[in-house]
């Protein structure tokens, strides 16, 4: 992974200094509330319902043991001793002073980590594959390009005060788990014609009050071009992004409203001027960052294992674990070990201190130090032995982290909500909890299958409700929380918005609405199909039936 | 607050004239870019300096080789938040090499100084004393920047560069 050189550390250092400097103006009086905001958020500092949250960078996903022990001191010093992983592969603390602010911007500092950009109407840390680097499927490490895309990006002076948020996803596999068709600029690694690798660039996707599909701006953009071409497009933004309202500022509005063959013509006459400029990559400056995703040392190891598989015949518990959990790894003899941040009645995405100490000592024994972040808010174990497998489900288990639920119906993305969450209308967490208890038993879930189900507490979308299998959207009616169900949501390479199935329901309600959707599919599914597959053959009829049958 | 360059107050000899008041025969006048556009001929005639005054919508690509005919162009900060003449900037320095006084007015803040130094901004028209008391702070704020783009300071790149030559120095 990435190691920070001098140059790099001082840069991070000095912007604690200069973030200190800001707040103590502000606490003298001396920047108004208006000017200090956009500077507490491009250091990741919002104001929530009942305190400040500190959002801190994770920069695609990445992190070591020692940076994981940085975050659970955070939440210790300086919150109620545990974090919240969020969709965007980053860690947000909710009960923050304003005073200790830059206090625990030192100790990410000291760990090599930052929160910068990681809000405000910049271009924000950049996401990614979680599985970069280990997955079999992978053309090339994303990690390398989410790297240089973090360097160019931060404390940009022209893109510092764009008209809205910019978000950046790179994936370097045919799956795409790290969702670039629902960011404003999504990034796919793909081979041309000539078998060298290089970008389709999309723009103007998004979710939030209006979920749009990127659209393809390049079909294939060399290497050397990333930064020139990317730069053309944030200048465009920058020039024509409306910034007459908060809710049509971001580019998929601009692309939506101009065309996307405007937009492109438009970029390439900008990307002309600059191609070939001094932010043309170097093959050797790619090559020094590339260096550092380079494939660890892997101790020769044995794929088959005679113990794991005992274990796996003898204890069902293990193999359901191993089945759902624990996927294959590009080097023989290891696998990808996800950790799952959603047992039943939790918050999804919660980890303690305790449980952050935890997996950072099973990482730094079992994983080469390493940690991953996830956009459906878990952790992974990027590099562990087949062998250790056993002794790494027990110590998980001991956690909270074994779960075995990874992708299923109870792996819910859910958005902070209104126990939290300034803009929300209503609650996510709790609602999350109800149906993990509602479907707690672990054979039903596995019966279901495959299936996402992302909840958000407002149109604000961060628990991406548009591109869950089954999305629901907390609305307010009267002072009383209501939800909207939506189907048939996927954020994937064949991307979809869910579709809105019918009237809002009640909070209680949710919970046997979810329950109906289920049943509506197991009763019409073919053999192996998945919900929603299902749902793109029958459309939301059997469903919409089924739910609303019991209402009338 | 009068015209800040290098950090400190300096002497503003240019006037801002309306679009309907006739520009003075000695020069010293900024116009604004309509104007210009309207009257380039006898303007550009004028054996005078001349400044132009850019609105943050004005498309900078027009004025294209036509840049330095200007001794200064006013660029806009109508909200410190819109960050549009930050791009204007950049355009006129480094693509069409405007050597003049490039000057920021409107919502100048000291928490965008370093923004605005690097994107070419060399003269400031602020709201209020706090750019001149926090100069030498913002100014000194960040050693050096990642983007190798219009600076005023080291990149990190041009530090890791310098370092690798002088090892002993790392």
């Amino acid at each position: 992974m990435y190691v920070y050189d001098r140059q790099d550390r001082m840069f991070v250092q000095a912007r604690v200094e200069q973030f200190r400097d800001q707040a103590n103006r502000r606490l003298a009086g001396e920047i108004t509330e208006d000017e200090f905001k956009p500077l507490r958020l491009q250091n990741g500092l919002y104001l929530q319902l009942h305190a400040y949250m500190l959002r801190v960078a994770i920069p695609y996903g990445t992190l070591n043991a020692k940076q994981m022990r940085a975050l659970a001191e955070i939440a210790r010093r300086f919150d109620r001793s545990y974090g919240h992983f969020t969709t965007r592969q980053n860690i947000q603390f909710n009960w923050i002073k304003l005073e200790e602010a830059a206090d625990a911007l030192q100790v990410l500092a000291d760990a090599d980590m930052h929160a910068i950009q990681t809000s405000g109407n910049c271009i924000r840390n950049v996401t990614a594959d979680a599985w970069a680097g280990v997955a079999p499927d992978e053309i090339e490490d994303p990690r390398i390009w989410g790297e240089i895309l973090r360097q160019w990006s931060t404390a940009h002076p022209e893109f510092s005060f764009l008209p809205r948020k910019f978000k950046i996803a790179v994936t370097g596999s045919p799956a795409d788990r790290a969702a670039v068709r629902v960011h404003d600029v999504g990034l796919r690694m793909h081979r041309n014609a000539e078998g060298q690798v290089g970008f389709e660039v999309m723009v103007g996707g998004g979710l939030g009050r209006t979920p749009m599909i990127g659209k393809t701006l390049k079909d294939w953009l060399p290497k050397e071009d990333l930064l020139t071409y990317l730069e053309a497009v944030m200048r465009t933004y920058n020039r024509y992004g409306r910034r007459d309202n908060l809710y049509k500022a971001r580019i998929k509005i601009l692309v939506h409203e101009i065309g996307v063959e405007k937009m492109r013509a438009d970029v390439e006459k900008e990307f002309a001027a600059v191609k070939g400029g001094p932010l043309s990559l170097e093959p050797g400056t790619i090559d020094a960052i590339a260096a550092h995703f380079a494939p660890a040392a892997y101790a020769p190891k044995l794929a088959f294992v005679p113990e794991h598989e005992a274990l796996k015949r003898s204890n069902p518990d293990y193999a359901r674990w191993v089945a759902t959990n624990v996927v294959p790894h590009r080097q023989p003899g290891y696998a990808i070990v996800n950790l799952s941040l959603k047992p039943v009645g939790g918050a999804p995405g919660d980890a303690t201190a305790e449980q952050m100490d935890a997996v950072a000592d099973v990482a730094e024994q079992y994983s080469l130090g390493e940690l991953r972040v996830t956009h459906t808010q878990n952790l992974v174990l990027p590099h562990v032995a087949v062998e250790d497998l056993r002794t790494i489900w027990a110590k998980v288990t001991a956690v909270g982290f074994a779960t075995p639920n990874l992708g299923l119906l109870t792996d819910i993305i859910a958005c902070p909500g209104l126990d939290f969450c300034a803009l929300a209308n209503a609650r996510s967490i709790p609602i999350a909890q109800r149906i993990t208890q509602r479907f707690a038993d672990l054979d039903r879930v596995h019966e279901i299958g495959p299936l996402s189900l992302k909840i958000s507490g407002c149109i604000n979308a961060c628990g991406h409700h548009h591109v869950g299998g089954i999305g629901l959207l907390g609305v307010e009616k009267n002072g009383v929380e209501f939800y909207q169900i939506t189907l048939g949501g996927d954020p994937g390479p064949e991307a979809a918005i869910g579709q809105l199935l019918g009237p809002a329901v009640s909070g209680p309600e949710a919970v046997d609405a979810v329950e109906r959707v289920i049943e509506a599919y197991l009763t019409h599914r073919r053999p192996g199909e998945e919900f929603v597959a299902t749902y793109r053959r029958l459309g939301p009829a059997p469903f919409k039936d089924h739910v609303y049958a019991a209402r009338a | 607050m009068p015209l800040v360059r290098d950090g400190a107050i300096v002497a503003d000899p240019w006037i801002s004239v309306a679009d309907d008041a006739p520009v003075p025969r000695d020069g010293g006048a900024i116009v604004s870019f309509s104007r210009w556009k309207a009257e380039r001929e006898a303007l550009s005639g004028l054996n005078a300096p001349l400044g132009l005054a850019l609105a943050n919508t004005d498309d900078v690509t027009e004025i294209g080789a036509a840049t330095n005919r200007f001794g200064v162009i006013a660029l806009s900060f109508p909200k410190f938040s819109d960050g549009r003449a930050y791009s204007q900037a950049r355009l006129l320095r480094e693509r069409y090499g405007f050597k003049g006084e490039l000057r920021a007015t409107g919502a100048v803040l000291p928490d965008q100084l370093v923004h605005m130094l690097r994107c070419g901004f060399d003269a400031f028209l602020p709201p209020d004393d706090r750019l001149l008391r926090y100069w030498g702070r913002v100014v000194a704020s960040l050693p050096a920047f990642y983007q190798p783009i219009g600076t005023v300071k080291p990149t990190v790149e041009g530090l890791r560069e310098a370092a690798a030559k002088r090892p002993a120095a790392a």
